[in-house]
């Protein structure tokens, strides 16, 4: 589901030519597979929004600064955990903040809702709209590719590391045709479902069917409940047991009883032990999964 | 405001905002609350005990009261309204925007008690409140030009003023019996993309400020008249023309100038040798290796003494070489005089964004201790002669991604840690995070600020309170907290009733057994955003912690 945009990402930004306007011209990157046409120019070939009135902009430039900066970078090009919002295909079908405010007003994964009226989220796209998203700035290049690993060391360090649990035949079966992109295959499979609570600035959803984590509770009484682990600190754990009905017990020191089981705990049992040449290689190997 | 406490009694007038006393500040933390970390070492040790290992399971709500940003805040809509809880907003500032909107008030700061009154900020919002009750006295809004706006640390005070930071880079100066402003200095170039989050800091009649920036400009402490805001002297931490120390240790000069090195959370003092010290931020551009800033990129994530006097330094340790992870080591430096190796010393006891903690000798900055007091840091592959972690090269974000922990939120980050001299041990919060960090900017150039690279996160094995005996550096014990995974916990309080307090990442404060992080108390908040402060009124002692929008002050009956 997911590798279908990312795709159409890479194509739309993949037909972008550097323009050395910022400074010493510099060789062009390695064109990617699927480049077509040709962009030259740095505009005319992406519909570049018409200039907002510069009132709007500037009300949305401090707007932007005050609420959105942090997260997502001064020159909205991903700053502290936010993505780069200029390759968004959100902010590129966008046309005056409708679809921004769709985002801003309800959330979005690690993004939390803001406050914000129509109006002024229309004024931030405003501003975000300014930036010419025309391949002019050379940071804006797709880098070479990510696939730099031996495939054949990688299904080697696929037997040792990842074959207990999974198979090319089996699960994975296909998985380079679901997911096209090398890079979300990549930290895919180092931590599918992208990392939970504790990740920063991952790549949105995962194309990846991670089970829920789940908890069996066992009272002093023999009892015992199995459902959905919803919380749990030193004090309490909440599980949705079978009814989908939400149950908390209170926790002192060892009693109940808790068992987590998390089904990414293998993957992140895994994490402390790669080589990034394993990594590359695993994922040079993953990729021939069509 | 809203009053939360049932019972509304509200006796106002009774001695409303006193002067700080000068000599409150060297003297170790007790009743008062009147600086950043409480006093000038920043142990946030408060001698008080009232509330003790006996006693905490009593320990209960005194009042709650909830602070609303922006111009309509407080009851007041521009000038000086009255409604909702009965204070006056006082509005200033050189912008337009009002940022009352978004997520509301999140109190992040540390909060000043003096004479019975708090006093407590968010980016563009200042508040009295009456720390008996928590009924707001005055609230001050400045309308802003805009700027990050992730934090504000806390206020300064220097008699009856109070010193203030804003995102769009002012100091202001208010007057702590009204709110009413005095005067505002601008303290860095908004348009230059500088930021300020920082709680200024008063030491003597000095006025110490410093600020962020995500771009590549130089970063500084400042040094104004608690009296006018002029400026007495200003400390770069890159050099800045040529013949400055440090040079050397970068490409070009034009690569130091735009070397950040930002000062953004407040150092400690030592009234000895009349030293503020303080760590400095990250090398900039921040993830990418232009050879502008080839080197060892100084005073770049090094601890600095700077003599309050002068403004010049009079030693450094750099804790980080070459930082190419955004790992600031701003994290408060804590002053402490104790035994090393049978002998006493004067040291500063540091654990850095980057996994590493530090113990050095304050007085000449000669290095004593370094250890790993997380787990899963791995980006560097030896501990140099200096004590400095070497960074492997290898671990930098590059094009097919490298595998790195910490993530770039930090092993630790900005929450204040805590020392107590009773255990000998060092408390601080910890993650064991990980992240692929990939290359994007592939221009030898390098990136601008925190361009050119994509940080995916990949989770944390591990959330925890970590306590560090300084003397070896090593965990002497370790609370994980439940979970799968986790952020970064909050800030920490010790006291002489032998208790530490600190936000869980579940939203409780709990109070722990500093000697072996044994759960003694607590109680659930929801969304724990400070550290917890202690003070002394009346007689009875209070626990005072911020939770979002909400401040909560706990004592005994």
């Amino acid at each position: 589901m997911i590798a279908a945009p990312y795709a159409k990402i890479l194509l739309l930004l993949s037909i972008a030519l550097p323009v050395a306007a910022q400074g010493p011209p510099q060789a062009p990157p390695a064109a990617p597979a699927g480049r077509r046409g040709g962009g030259g120019g740095g505009g005319g070939v992406f519909p570049q929004h018409t200039p907002s009135d510069p009132a709007a902009v500037e009300r949305g430039k401090a707007l932007y600064g005050v609420h959105c900066n942090f997260c997502h970078g001064s020159d909205a090009r991903g700053g502290e955990g936010g993505p780069n919002l200029l390759r968004s295909e959100l902010v590129l079908n966008d046309k005056s903040g409708e679809a921004i405010a769709m985002v801003v007003q309800n959330g979005k994964g690690e993004m939390p809702k803001l406050n914000l009226s129509s109006e002024q989220v229309s004024d931030i796209a405003a501003y975000i709209h300014s930036f010419r998203v025309g391949g002019y700035d050379v940071s804006r290049m797709i880098p070479p590719s990510i696939l730099v690993g031996d495939a054949g060391a990688g299904e080697a360090t696929f037997k040792t590391k990842c074959a207990s649990c999974h198979s090319p035949t089996g699960d994975l079966k296909g998985i380079a045709s679901k997911i096209t992109d090398p890079k979300l295959l990549q930290n895919g499979f180092l931590m599918p479902g992208g990392g939970g609570r504790g990740g920063r600035g991952g790549r949105g959803g995962s194309p990846f069917n991670v089970p829920p984590t789940t908890v069996t509770v066992t009272l002093a009484s023999g009892e015992k409940a199995t459902g959905r682990l919803v919380r749990i600190d030193d004090f309490v754990v909440t599980l949705t047991d079978s009814d989908n009905a939400q149950r908390t017990f209170r926790r002192d020191g060892d009693v109940p009883k808790v068992e987590i089981h998390d089904p990414l705990q293998p993957h992140k049992a895994l994490l402390p032990t790669y080589t990034d040449k394993q990594i590359h290689d695993l994922t040079s190997y993953l990729v021939t999964l069509k | 405001m809203k009053l939360l406490s049932a019972l509304l009694v509200l006796i106002p007038g009774i001695l409303l905002s006193q002067p700080l006393d000068p000599a409150l500040l060297t003297k170790p933390l007790a009743e008062s609350w009147p600086t950043y970390s409480g006093d000038y070492s920043g142990k946030r040790y408060s001698s008080l005990k009232q509330i003790n290992q006996g006693n905490v399971r009593n320990l209960t709500l005194a009042w709650a009261a909830r602070v609303t940003a922006g111009a309509g805040g407080g009851g007041g809509r521009g000038g000086f309204g009255f409604g909702g809880g009965g204070a006056p907003t006082i509005v200033g500032g050189e912008g337009t925007t009002d940022t009352g909107g978004g997520n509301g008030a999140n109190i992040r700061a540390s909060i000043l008690e003096v004479n019975g009154t708090l006093y407590l900020s968010t980016p563009d919002n200042a508040w009295a409140v009456d720390a008996r009750d928590g009924h707001e006295l005055w609230h001050y809004f400045w309308k802003t030009k805009g700027g990050t706006h992730i934090g504000n640390r806390g206020l300064a005070m220097w008699g009856n003023w109070l010193y203030l930071e804003t995102p769009d880079d002012y100091l202001v100066c208010l007057d702590a019996k009204t709110g009413k402003e005095r005067w505002h200095k601008e303290i860095a170039n908004f348009n230059q993309q500088y930021f300020s989050t920082m709680a200024p800091v008063v030491i003597g009649n000095h006025v110490l400020t410093g600020t962020g920036n995500d771009l590549d400009e130089p970063g500084y402490v400042t040094a104004r008249d608690p009296e006018t805001g002029d400026v007495q002297w200003t400390f770069y931490t890159v050099p800045m023309k040529k013949g400055d120390p440090g040079l050397e240790t970068w490409g070009s000069l034009d690569g130091a100038r735009h070397g950040a090195g930002n000062v953004w959370i407040p150092g400690t003092y030592d009234p000895e040798t009349h030293y503020y010290i303080v760590g400095t931020g990250n090398p900039s551009p921040a993830y990418t290796n232009p050879p502008s800033r080839a080197g060892d990129d100084l005073y770049t994530c090094s601890i600095v003494a700077i003599n309050v006097d002068t403004g010049k330094m009079a030693w450094y340790y750099q804790l980080n070489p070459h930082d190419t992870h955004d790992w600031d080591s701003t994290e408060t430096p804590i002053l402490i005089d104790g035994d090393f190796n049978g002998k006493p010393r004067k040291m500063v006891l540091h654990a850095d964004r980057n996994g590493y903690f530090y113990t050095l000798d304050r007085i000449t900055g000669e290095h004593l201790v370094t250890s790993k007091f997380a787990e899963s840091v791995n980006w560097a592959k030896e501990i140099n002669a200096k004590g400095q972690p070497v960074r492997d090269v290898s671990k930098d974000s590059t094009v097919p991604g490298s595998l790195v922990s910490p993530n770039n939120g930090g092993a630790t980050n900005w929450p204040p840690p805590a020392y107590s001299p009773d255990t000998g041990l060092f408390y601080v919060p910890s993650n064991d995070a990980y992240a692929m960090y990939y290359l994007t900017e592939t221009d030898p150039r390098g990136a601008m600020g925190l361009g050119g690279k994509e940080e995916d996160g990949l989770g944390s094995l591990g959330s925890f309170l970590t306590a560090i005996d300084y003397k070896t550096g090593k965990v002497a014990w370790r609370h994980r907290y439940p979970g799968t995974g986790g952020n970064l916990g909050n800030g920490m309080l010790t006291t002489a009733g032998r208790l530490l307090f600190a936000g869980d990442i579940a939203g409780n404060l709990v109070a722990y057994d500093p000697a072996n992080g044994k759960i003694l108390w607590h109680t659930r908040l929801g969304n724990v955003s400070n550290a917890p402060e202690t003070y002394l009124l009346d007689g009875h002692q209070y626990i005072l912690v911020a939770a979002g929008d909400t401040l909560y002050s706990f004592t005994l009956y």
